[in-house]
């Protein structure tokens, strides 16, 4: 017997499947080919002329040794991003789950960070560590450690992954937690009967049972880093120190917005579409393959 | 993607501000100015819309410079622009490259017959916002120049005695040795690094900080701000900064809280830093010319300008330029531009204003708060002294920053990192020759 249930003619799928069509193609479609279209241009900025140069904005991009490094500086920004917001969650998942007592409140708590936007976020840890007022860089110039991520890289990355990746948390907290539910309880009281301990329980059943959410949020925690983190970027370090924290969407910000140099940015938003598809394509080719369902 | 958002979000904006009265004809002016300035630009704003019946001017914010250029930019774009829009003076040469989407200040003037008198305007102001023919292109707003602020009682803590000649960079350094010695911990700090330390410190020094007289005379122009002057005077900031004799805190003006804290001996800072440091500091404070080195270039020569002018953009009605030319011409007023003068440290834009000012006795009582009119006019500018008129100024003064931050670090030396400041900046100027053609 056939299970799926399938609709009488053509009209009403169209009708439900037309919204998301139409989003789609409004908020995604038209402006991706208008940035495709712009990357073969230099406008000037306000619009009244443009200059077809071909590839030559592509070109102009991919000489500059600042643009070509700023992807290794996205590589190390996303992983440390997808690393740090998603193993604490996964571990505060685990250990919200074992709650008896006031299970509701807590969870409220670890989710709350969710609700704090980028920016604010951004501003708020560049308040705990501004060099002069900082409650933590007081603590650690007390502690003998002199903070100064507006001159040291390396500080400066640190500083925008974890503020990035704060608010993250609660989010990458909230779909592990919800899995964990899941998982059936037979399966981990049969374990247990076997002699299993929690942590050995942990690996061998539950973290391959928690794999389509660790996908999932592999995905989203990715796509997440590579552009909507361009605000904290922008409040923390406006990409600095020598362009250590300069992420790939943070320069499309930056030479559209500051720059007025429309034709590069849109060059690189389309450079960074493609490197976003690629990998999203390798992800669900190589890494799904692990995921169990 | 963004840029529709960013314009939408403009024009909503728009829509949203309180609109008052609606038989008259409304001026939109857009600003950049938050606080005690913000609150004086309302001020004036009020007191126009309270002179007269038939145009009301509505004042909003649109976030610091680089915002409100965007937003007049996306508005532009959207076909929602402000009348008068507010861009600061990196960004001239973006507005004057523009064509079509603003109307020239002189031509404004001529057409509503509002009163305006272009020699009325003090040269070294107006200069940087006039076509070589001599017309005004947008009206100089808030005009500033550096100048060394002096925080006595820190001197005098360090056993400094704080009115020791610190006109020349060499008695600087000397001052900096003898106040870190006297235990403090923040002999020097600065605002705005690349305007005080390579543009205006070039201007200072009459060297070049651009090829073509930095810009004037042509778009071809090629940075040179890597030449000996310059590098001289950063390598010695740069073992100042490996010594903790300077104190770097960021890009803009962040300098400004440690120094109005009492933190900070000396603080390069523009002259309108008065407004904020007059409010805020608990402590004996002086105003000094801006330091040269002696010996070096023609200095001293004149300092040039910063802040930012008021451009009228194109695609309005004839009554509503009317309006902006009313409304401008009230800001140009002698009374208007010495209150704004003397409540905020910019420059006055008119030699009435000034002598309105000398006359009222402010200087004599506001000691210091003459020092920047002078520094300016002391001489006649020379090609390398009255301006810069670069385009995409504002992102190559993101790359004099980083590389300076190099050479506060330690990472590179002057001289590399000004090498990689013109290696880097160069393109963008060739990008902007070419979208501009």
């Amino acid at each position: 017997m056939e299970k799926r249930v399938t609709f009488r003619g053509w009209l009403l799928p169209l009708c439900l499947i037309a919204p998301q069509v139409l989003v789609s193609a409004i908020f995604f479609f038209y402006p991706a080919g208008q940035a495709i279209w712009q990357s073969l241009f230099i406008p000037d900025p306000f619009g009244l002329s443009m200059q077809y140069v071909g590839l030559g904005n592509f070109e102009y991009l991919l000489s500059d040794p600042y643009y070509r490094a700023s992807f290794v500086t996205t590589a190390i920004f996303s992983l440390l991003v997808t690393v740090v917001s998603m193993v604490p969650a996964l571990f505060l998942a685990v250990v919200a789950d074992r709650l008896i007592k006031g299970a509701g409140a807590y969870r409220t708590m670890l989710i709350w960070p969710y609700a704090v936007a980028p920016a604010i976020a951004g501003v708020l840890w560049l308040f705990m560590f501004n060099t002069r007022v900082g409650v933590v860089s007081w603590y650690l110039g007390h502690l003998g450690y002199d903070w100064n991520h507006v001159l040291n890289g390396g500080e400066a990355m640190g500083l925008v992954v974890v503020a990035s990746a704060w608010g993250r948390i609660s989010y990458n907290f909230l779909f592990f937690f919800a899995a964990l539910q899941a998982v059936p309880k037979s399966v981990i009281e049969a374990a247990a009967i076997d002699g299993a301990r929690f942590w050995r329980r942990f690996w061998t059943i539950v973290l391959p049972l928690l794999s389509p959410t660790t996908f999932f949020l592999l995905v989203v925690n990715v796509v997440y880093a590579f552009f909507e983190t361009f605000g904290v970027i922008h409040t923390i370090t406006s990409g600095g120190p020598q362009q250590t924290t300069t992420i790939l969407v943070y320069k499309v910000f930056s030479d559209g917005f500051v720059g007025q140099d429309l034709g590069s940015s849109a060059a690189q938003s389309v450079i960074l579409l493609v490197v976003v598809g690629a990998l999203t394509i390798f992800q669900f080719k190589f890494v799904e393959r692990r995921v169990h369902y | 993607m963004k840029r529709s958002t960013i314009g939408t979000l403009a024009v909503a904006s728009t829509l949203l501000t309180p609109i008052a009265v609606s038989a008259q004809t409304e001026v939109h002016f857009w600003h950049a100015f938050t606080g005690r300035l913000g609150e004086l630009v309302a001020a004036q704003v009020e007191e126009f819309n309270a002179s007269q019946d038939d145009y009301v001017v509505v004042q909003s914010h649109k976030g610091n410079y680089s915002e409100t250029l965007n937003a007049g930019i996306a508005a532009f774009r959207a076909q929602e622009q402000p009348h008068i829009l507010m861009v600061f003076e990196v960004g001239t040469a973006t507005m004057m490259a523009a064509d079509g989407a603003t109307r020239p200040v002189h031509e404004v003037m001529a057409q509503s017959g509002a009163e305006f008198r272009p020699d009325a305007y003090i040269g070294a102001v107006n200069g940087y916002y006039t076509t070589t023919d001599g017309d005004m292109l947008s009206l100089p707003f808030n005009a500033s120049t550096p100048v060394l602020w002096v925080n006595r009682d820190a001197f005098e803590a360090a056993g400094v005695d704080p009115d020791m000649d610190l006109s020349t960079w060499q008695n600087v350094g000397e001052a900096l040795t003898a106040l870190q010695d006297g235990g403090s911990e923040c002999p020097l700090v600065t605002a705005w690094q690349s305007w005080i330390h390579l543009e205006n410190f070039s201007a200072y020094h009459d060297v070049p900080f651009a090829t073509q007289d930095n810009g004037f005379a042509g778009l071809d122009t090629e940075l040179v701000l890597n030449g000996e002057a310059q590098v001289a005077h950063l390598t010695a900031m740069g073992e100042w900064a490996q010594e903790g004799k300077f104190i770097y805190t960021g890009r803009r003006n962040e300098g400004g809280a440690n120094f109005r804290a009492g933190e900070c001996a000396l603080f390069t800072e523009s002259s309108a830093g008065y407004a904020g440091i007059s409010s805020e500091a608990e402590f004996d404070f002086d105003v000094r010319p801006l330091p040269y080195w002696e010996g070096v270039g023609n200095a001293p020569q004149n300092t040039i300008i910063g802040g930012a002018s008021l451009w009228v953009m194109e695609g309005h009605e004839d009554d509503e330029y009317t309006g902006a030319g009313e409304f401008l011409s009230f800001l140009s007023s002698s009374d208007v531009q010495a209150s704004w003068h003397q409540n905020t440290g910019y420059l006055p834009i008119t030699a009435e204003a000034s002598d309105a000012t000398r006359l009222s006795g402010f200087y004599e009582d506001n000691v210091g708060t003459e020092i920047a009119v002078l520094q300016m006019t002391a001489n006649e500018p020379t090609a390398n002294s009255k301006g810069l008129r670069l385009g995409s100024f504002d992102q190559i003064r993101g790359i004099i920053d980083e590389e300076l931050e190099a050479i506060w670090a330690g990472d590179k030396s002057a001289q590399e990192a000004m090498d990689s400041a013109v290696e880097r900046g160069n393109p963008l100027l060739r990008r902007f020759e070419q979208a501009n053609r």
